[in-house]
Formats: C-alpha cells, sequence, structure tokens
C-alpha cells in the first residue's frame, strides 16, 4: 500500500480512498455550478450582449477567416430567431445587429440577406416585425450582390406582403426582371402587381415560388400556409358572390350551403384546402368549418 | 605536404552579458602534422583542445592566425570530402536507425548508393555493430554511440581522421578496441589526429604529441623522444624489509613506496643497482622483482605544465631532461 | 542525390516521426467531418459552412505545424548538437539550410494535400457528388500553401537567430501583424502625423503582407481568383521567401558551434 509522505493524509487511508475523494470532489462541483447558473439566469441580460458590435472590426481582426466568422453568426442568428420564436416573444432585438454583423463579415452570404430579411419583416410571434429593417439589409445585399437578382424579388415581396406598397413593389419586380438570369415571371409579376386587383394572383405567384425554390420547411411551410389561406380566400369570395345571388333569388339569405346547392348554384358543399367544408357563418356571409386547419389571419 | 599546419591561431570568445570582455581559448598556437602519423593534441580540461579542433573543421572560426589541411586552407568546404570527424560527446539523430544515419552521412559526402550501403556494412561489421544495424540510435549505449560515430568519420575513406576525445566514457574493452582502430588506420597509411586527456592511451598511439594548457602550446615533439628524455631508474620490490635493511638501501633509493607489505624503491643510477642488490642478498632480504622504469608521459606532461608558459621546442626538452636529472 | 536533397529528405522524414504532426492532422479531419454536422444547424449554408471550416482547418493546422517544427529546424540540430556531424562533411551552410526549408515545406505540402482530400471526402459525403466546379477550392489550399511557405520561411531565420519559444512567439506575431497591415497602414493615413503614415508605410512594404492570400470566403461562393492575382501572389512569396531564405543564411555562415 503506497503512504503518502504527509502524515495528515495517511489517516485517510491507502491510495483507492484518496482517488474516491477526490472523484467525489468533483460531485461537489454540480451543486455549485447550479447555483451559479441560476444567478446568471437571473442577470440575463448578458445573453443579449453581441461581443463585439462591430462586423467591420471584426472583419479586420478575423485574418483571413472572416467567411467562417460569417457562417457562425449567420448560426448565432438563426438560434437567436429559434429561441425567441419559441419563447413567444415580442421582441427580436438582436436580430439586426447579428444580420448586419453577418453580413458586414460576408457580404457575399446571400442566404444571410433572404432569410434574415424574412425573419426581420414578419410580425411577431413569426418574425420580428420589423419590415424596415428588412428593407435596408435586402438592399446592402443587393449593394454587394447586384446581379443577385433574387434579392430584388425578396425586396419586392416586403414591399408587397408586408408594407402593402405596390406601387414600390412593382418598380422592384421590375428592376429585379432586367438582371441576368431572372425568371419571366418577375416581369409578370411586376405587371400584375401594378395593375389594380391583381393583388390575389400576384400573391399566390409569389407564394408559388417560394414554396417550389425554398429548401427551408419553416418557409415551405408558410408558403403553403399562404397559398391554401390565399385559395380559401377565393373560395370565400366567390361562395359570398353565390350567397348572394341566392337572397337575390329567393328573397332570405341561406341558412346554410345546403340551401345553396339546393337551388343549384353549388354542385356539392365545396370543401377547403384543408378537406374541411365551407360554412355559412351567423352574420350570413360564407365562412371556415371551425375545425378547418387554414388560418386566414395570414392574409392581413 | 603536412597534413595539418597551423600558424599562431587564436581564438578569443567574448564573456559577460555585453559580450565586451573576452575570453581567449587558443593563443598562438603553431603545430605541424605530418601525414601518416598519430598525432595526439594532450591537455587539461578546457585547455582549448576541442577549440582547436572545431577551428581546423570550420565550425568555430579563428580570431587570427591560419591553417591549412592538406595543402588547402580552412574556407575549402569541398576539402571535408577527405576528412573524417569524430565530435566529443556525440550525439546523433535519435530517430534514425544506426544505417539509416550511416547512409545519410554516405549521402552527404556524395557517395553512390552501392558504394553507400557496401561501406555501412563493412563499417557496421568493423565496428561491431552488425546486429543493431535497424536500431534506433536513441537506443544506443554511449559506447555504441561512440563506435557509430567513428564510423561516420570513416564512411568516405578519409586521409585525415579527426577524433575529439575518443575514448571518453568508454570501458576498458571499448578503449582498446578504439586503440586497435587507430593503429589499424595508421596500418593503412592515414593520419590521425586526436585529442584526449589520457596520457596512458596517447602514450601508446602517438608518433608525435602537442601538450597544450590554457590555450598554449607547452610542449610539442616526437613522443620517443620525449620519454627517452626520462630519467631512466630501475625498481627493487622487496618483500617486507626490515628497517635494517631499508637504512643500508637508502643510499641508493631515491624514493621509498610502501604498497601492502611490498616496498618499492626507486634505484636511479645504474651502477647503483647491482651494488643495492648485493647489499640486499647479503641481508637476506625477499627480492620480488626488479624492473626498469621510464620517465612517462605524465611526468613530462605535469611538467610542462607547471612550467612557465612558452612554446617549447625539441631544444627545450633536453633542457628540462637535464634539470630532472640534476634534480634527483 | 545533391547534398540539398539529402538534407531535404532527412528533415522530411524527421517531422513526419513527429508525433503530434498525427495528432494535428486528425484533429482537423475530425473538425471537417464535423462540419457536415454544423451545417444542418443554420439554414441554407451547408457547402459554404464545410468550405469555410475545411478551409481555416486546413489554414489553422497548417500554421501550427510550420510554427512548430519550423522553430527547431536550426535550433534542435544546435543543441543537440547534430549540426557538428552534418557541417565537418563537405556542405555547405547554404545548402543546410536551403534543404532544412525544403523539407519542411514538403512535409507541409503532403499534410495539406491529406487535409485536402479529407475536405473532397466530407465535401462528396454532403452534397452526394462533386463537379469540376468544386476544384476551385483548390485555388484557395494553393494560396494558404504559399502563406505557409512564408510563415517557414520566417521561422527558419528564427531559429536561427534566438530559442524556440521566442521563435514561435515572433513567427506568431508576425503572422499576426501580417495579417492587419492594411488597417496597420490606414491608421498611419488617419493619424494625420506624416512621421507616423510614412513610418506605417514603411512596414506595409517591408512586413510579409498575408492578407494578399486570403481568398477563402471568395472561393466559398464558387469565384474563381483571377490568374494576375494567382501570379502576382506566386511572385510575391517566392521573392519573399527568398530574402528569408538568404538572411538566413547569411547569419548561419556567421555561427559558430562552440
Amino acid at each position: 500500500m503506497m503512504a503518502s509522505d504527509v502524515p495528515a493524509l495517511r489517516r485517510i487511508g491507502g491510495r483507492k480512498a484518496r482517488w474516491a475523494i477526490l472523484t467525489a470532489s468533483f460531485l461537489a462541483l454540480v451543486p455549485l455550478q447550479y447555483g451559479i447558473d441560476v444567478e446568471l439566469r437571473a442577470h440575463s441580460k448578458l445573453e443579449e450582449l453581441l461581443y463585439v458590435p462591430s462586423g467591420k472590426i471584426l472583419r479586420r481582426l478575423s485574418l483571413g477567416h472572416a467567411g467562417l466568422l460569417a457562417d457562425i453568426y449567420w448560426t448565432r442568428a438563426v438560434q437567436y430567431f429559434g429561441r425567441k420564436k419559441l419563447d413567444r416573444a415580442r421582441r427580436f432585438d438582436l436580430l439586426g445587429p447579428l444580420l448586419q454583423i453577418t453580413t458586414d463579415l460576408d457580404p457575399q452570404l446571400v442566404v444571410a440577406y433572404r432569410f434574415g430579411a424574412i425573419f426581420l419583416a414578419e410580425k411577431p410571434p413569426g418574425g420580428a416585425g420589423q419590415p424596415e429593417a428588412a428593407l435596408q439589409l435586402l438592399r446592402r445585399g443587393i449593394v454587394a450582390n447586384p446581379n443577385y437578382w433574387r434579392l430584388w424579388q425578396d425586396l419586392g415581396f416586403i414591399y408587397y406582403w408586408d408594407l402593402k406598397d405596390y406601387a414600390s413593389a412593382a418598380r422592384v419586380f421590375h428592376a429585379g426582371s432586367e438582371r441576368p438570369g431572372a425568371q419571366v415571371w418577375m416581369k409578370v409579376l411586376a405587371a400584375s402587381v401594378a395593375a389594380e386587383g391583381g393583388e390575389i394572383q400576384a400573391s399566390r405567384l409569389l407564394w408559388s415560388e417560394i414554396y417550389r425554390q425554398t429548401e427551408n420547411d419553416q418557409i415551405r411551410r408558410s408558403a403553403l400556409d399562404h397559398l391554401q389561406a390565399l385559395r380559401a380566400q377565393e373560395d370565400l369570395e366567390h361562395l359570398n358572390r353565390l350567397l348572394w345571388q341566392f337572397r337575390q333569388k329567393a328573397g332570405h339569405a341561406a341558412s346554410s350551403l345546403q340551401d345553396v346547392v339546393a337551388a343549384g348554384f353549388l354542385p356539392s358543399i365545396p370543401r377547403d384546402p384543408s378537406g374541411e367544408p365551407y360554412k355559412v357563418a351567423p352574420d350570413g356571409r360564407a365562412g371556415l368549418s371551425p375545425h378547418s386547419q387554414i388560418d386566414l389571419r395570414l392574409l392581413q | 605536404m603536412l597534413a595539418v599546419e597551423t600558424h599562431d591561431l587564436t581564438k578569443d570568445y567574448p564573456v559577460g552579458f555585453f559580450r565586451k570582455r573576452s575570453k581567449r581559448a587558443l593563443d598562438g598556437l603553431s603545430l605541424r602534422v605530418e601525414p601518416g602519423e598519430v598525432f595526439g593534441l594532450l591537455g587539461p580540461n578546457g585547455a582549448g583542445k576541442s577549440t582547436t579542433l572545431k577551428i581546423l573543421l570550420r565550425l568555430v572560426f579563428p580570431t587570427s592566425g591560419t591553417a591549412q589541411i592538406l595543402g588547402r586552407e580552412l574556407h575549402d568546404v569541398s576539402m571535408h570530402a577527405r576528412l573524417g570527424y569524430l565530435p566529443e560527446n556525440p550525439y546523433f539523430y535519435d530517430h534514425l536507425s544506426a544505417g539509416e544515419f550511416l547512409n545519410y552521412a554516405g549521402e552527404l559526402f556524395g557517395l553512390e548508393a552501392a558504394v553507400r550501403k557496401q561501406r555501412v556494412e563493412r563499417l557496421l561489421e568493423r565496428l561491431g555493430l552488425a546486429a543493431s544495424r535497424d536500431v534506433p540510435l536513441r537506443k544506443f549505449s554511449k559506447g555504441m554511440v561512440q563506435r557509430v560515430g567513428i564510423a561516420q568519420a570513416l564512411i568516405n575513406e578519409p586521409e585525415l581522421i579527426f577524433l575529439d576525445e575518443p575514448m571518453s566514457g568508454l570501458d576498458p574493452l571499448g578503449r582498446r578496441e578504439v586503440r586497435d582502430l587507430i593503429l589499424e588506420l595508421k596500418a593503412q597509411g592515414k593520419t590521425v589526429f586526436f585529442s584526449t586527456h589520457i596520457l596512458t592511451d596517447a602514450e601508446m598511439l602517438c608518433d608525435r604529441v602537442a601538450i597544450l594548457n590554457g590555450g598554449r602550446l607547452q610542449g610539442c615533439g616526437d613522443l620517443r623522444e620525449i620519454l627517452r628524455l626520462g630519467v631512466a631508474a630501475t625498481e627493487v620490490v622487496l618483500d617486507n624489509p626490515s628497517p635494517a635493511i631499508l637504512k643500508e638501501l637508502s643510499p641508493f633509493a631515491r624514493s621509498v613506496v610502501w604498497t601492502g607489505e611490498l616496498a618499492r624503491l626507486e634505484i636511479p643510477e645504474e651502477p647503483d643497482v647491482a651494488r643495492a642488490l648485493n647489499v640486499a642478498l647479503r641481508l637476506g632480504a625477499k627480492i620480488v622483482s626488479l624492473n626498469p622504469v621510464k620517465m612517462s608521459l605524465e611526468d613530462y606532461f605535469l611538467a610542462r605544465i607547471e612550467d612557465a608558459p612558452g612554446t617549447a621546442s625539441p631544444d627545450d626538452l633536453a633542457a628540462v631532461g637535464r634539470e630532472r636529472r640534476g634534480a634527483r | 542525390m545533391s547534398r540539398v536533397a539529402s538534407v531535404a529528405l532527412h528533415t522530411f522524414k524527421e517531422s513526419v516521426r513527429e508525433r503530434v504532426l498525427y495528432n494535428l492532422i486528425a484533429f482537423a479531419l475530425l473538425l471537417i467531418g464535423a462540419a457536415i454536422l454544423f451545417g444542418s444547424i443554420s439554414v441554407g449554408v451547408e457547402e459554404i459552412i464545410l468550405i469555410n471550416l475545411g478551409l481555416s482547418s486546413i489554414s489553422v493546422f497548417g500554421l501550427l505545424m510550420a510554427i512548430f517544427i519550423g522553430i527547431g529546424l536550426v535550433s534542435k540540430e544546435i543543441e543537440r548538437r547534430t549540426i557538428y556531424s552534418i557541417l565537418s562533411k563537405p556542405v555547405y551552410r547554404a545548402e543546410f539550410i536551403i534543404g532544412k526549408y525544403l523539407g519542411l515545406l514538403l512535409t507541409l505540402a503532403i499534410n495539406t494535400a491529406i487535409m485536402t482530400a479529407g475536405f473532397y471526402v466530407a465535401l462528396f459525403y454532403q452534397k452526394r457528388s462533386l463537379s469540376l466546379d468544386d476544384l476551385v477550392v483548390l485555388e484557395a489550399v494553393y494560396f494558404i500553401l504559399l502563406q505557409l511557405a512564408l510563415v517557414v520561411g520566417l521561422a527558419l531565420l528564427f531559429s536561427c537567430i534566438s530559442t524556440p519559444i521566442l521563435s514561435a512567439v515572433f513567427t506568431f506575431c508576425l503572422y499576426i501583424i501580417g495579417n492587419l497591415l492594411n488597417d496597420i497602414r490606414w491608421f498611419g493615413q488617419e493619424t494625420g502625423s506624416a512621421l507616423v503614415e510614412k513610418g506605417t508605410a514603411v512596414l506595409y512594404y517591408l512586413l510579409p503582407n498575408f492578407s494578399n492570400f486570403n481568398a477563402s470566403a471568395q472561393v466559398a461562393h464558387g469565384e474563381s481568383i483571377p490568374p494576375y492575382l494567382l501570379l502576382a501572389n506566386s511572385l510575391y512569396a517566392l521573392l519573399y521567401v527568398g530574402i528569408l531564405l538568404s538572411a538566413s543564411i547569411l547569419i548561419f555562415e556567421e555561427r559558430e558551434f562552440r
């Protein structure tokens, strides 16, 4: 048995005992660390720090690894966004700065402009609700990548959808359609948006394009939801016209769609894109079934 | 053409924190080495032996003075192709095996692959390292490293071989092997220049020696000449002689040294030997042995070290010899 | 075989036996493999992250290897006294220096090649196919090699002058400064002092400009490097390395070994 030099330690016992005590000491760290975590969380302002606020300074310090740093900051931005969304936060204060740093580090990281703009523009809790910031981001992206026509597409989309500024949207779509490689539908979109009442078609064209292009499941889901909502909206408008026609003919409002079918205006009760049948709401207008998956609020 | 020639070779090393002062490691060394001889550079530690060798091999640059090796100036690097060098306390590449290292040495000499292979095998064989050809050098004992060192000094079949303390750290068997090797090299007509502080080795091997102390040459000359200068004496060994016997013999003896029960008497004068023997036999002393004693190199060495500094010449040696004879 | 080639090959074999080398390569390959995972955390950047991380790993680990082995190139031989048995042979001191340099450069080139191969394996695993366009990454790798050539030259120079630790510090500092030269010069211009401005301009041209060789971000987006830049950087590296080696040789030729 190996005894220690130190008389006090000799009383503790042999090697096994001493190593056991050493291992146990590690366990003592656990509650201590836990206590520290609790304390730090209470002062959780710390998590809102960016560490280095300026992307340009960071770029200088990166010693040639700016691209990698940009990827890291992009990852941080995505995680920040995801976490805030999960917490159903109303404020996404760091999102803009994180995206700024990311794009300062790598102005060619197109993905940061594109998805960043979407994250910024969507109203909370789906996004930061900062369409102006999204516009700014996309404009910087266009300056750095003038021939990447999809940035124009995204810019136009924000004018169209989030700011309802159709004139600007049409202008942007048109400018984008002039870029090399731009797809033909950009021109069509520009034209449709410019024309009065072209909203639903333009919207549908846009969301279909996004649904087709994107590899991101989150955004794909959103596009599908929007498309279905648009479809439903169209259906409801059509149904409302039919209900009005019925009222003209029958002299009273229909109590349910069955009446409309019976009157021969419809072959059967139509279903919405999520498979639920449409209903007549108490106010006499067409509406969705309570079981429907469609969310018409998306269209606001 | 001389094998080695130095003229007033001087080396100063800057010392001190600001390197302002200087220490003179070698002071005006002039010596000559004849081709085909074994030349010993002797001296106590720190005398400047290693410095001399390093200057000759261009590892250190002289402060002043010149030297020629095989008739060429020191800066002629290509001349190194005809030289072999064993450094003091050698250290070679740990990660290489003996064979790999010798092969590398051969490459640096520009030897062809086939020639290298042959010579490496032969040298390993000759130096008793054949079994360790593929063993990494880090596993070698000191004696084995020394032998590898000798091998790499011989791989190019040099005309002139420099050995710095070749016996250092070797056991008696190893030293004997190195001695035999040096004699073998001499028999092949090569010149061997080696430094040592072990005088008995030099005594056995050298044709000529030079004695260095404090960076200065204290003595230089043919070994046989030096030894002949010694005070010849005869040593008579008696077994436990009585005080009476010793008293009778003391006029003849220069010194009496006891080793256990044996008394060794040194009798300097030739005629006294016979007289002493008669006295001893008459008094019934037990005579164990009778041997001639020559001046050893050590005596010469110590004498030169103790003398006032100055460059020695063969005439000086005669003077020293006379002195010592007179002192007895 | 020429003496330079002998020394170079010997240095190469010695470097290859450094165990630290394998640890570094393994770690780099691990990192590259992990990059595939990192990509899936983020959105839309899988390939970009792999390229950026791959190139950064190759660059950083190459740098570590270059410094770690480079600082001992000459000082180790002197300290261990193996230099005696080399310079006592018909080897010019210049041959020794050049051989040492080329040997380490060869080691780094091969290690970089291994890491690059690992990178392409990871890329193939991620994309399920490789195309000729992916070869553009090799341009950035070439630039990394040029950087490493400069770093080895620096390490070798310091190895002739001072101890390994100081050599490492100096080389590393010069690498960092060399990356920030543009900013230093800009800073000099901003201060308004003519003296500082001239001073920083001198430094700008004197010190090795490593930021010339930063092409990773570009290449990650599939952009090729213009041929003029490829040529100019190659010449710059060649010239600067030549200067470093000449300085090393000059210093080493004066060196004594006690």
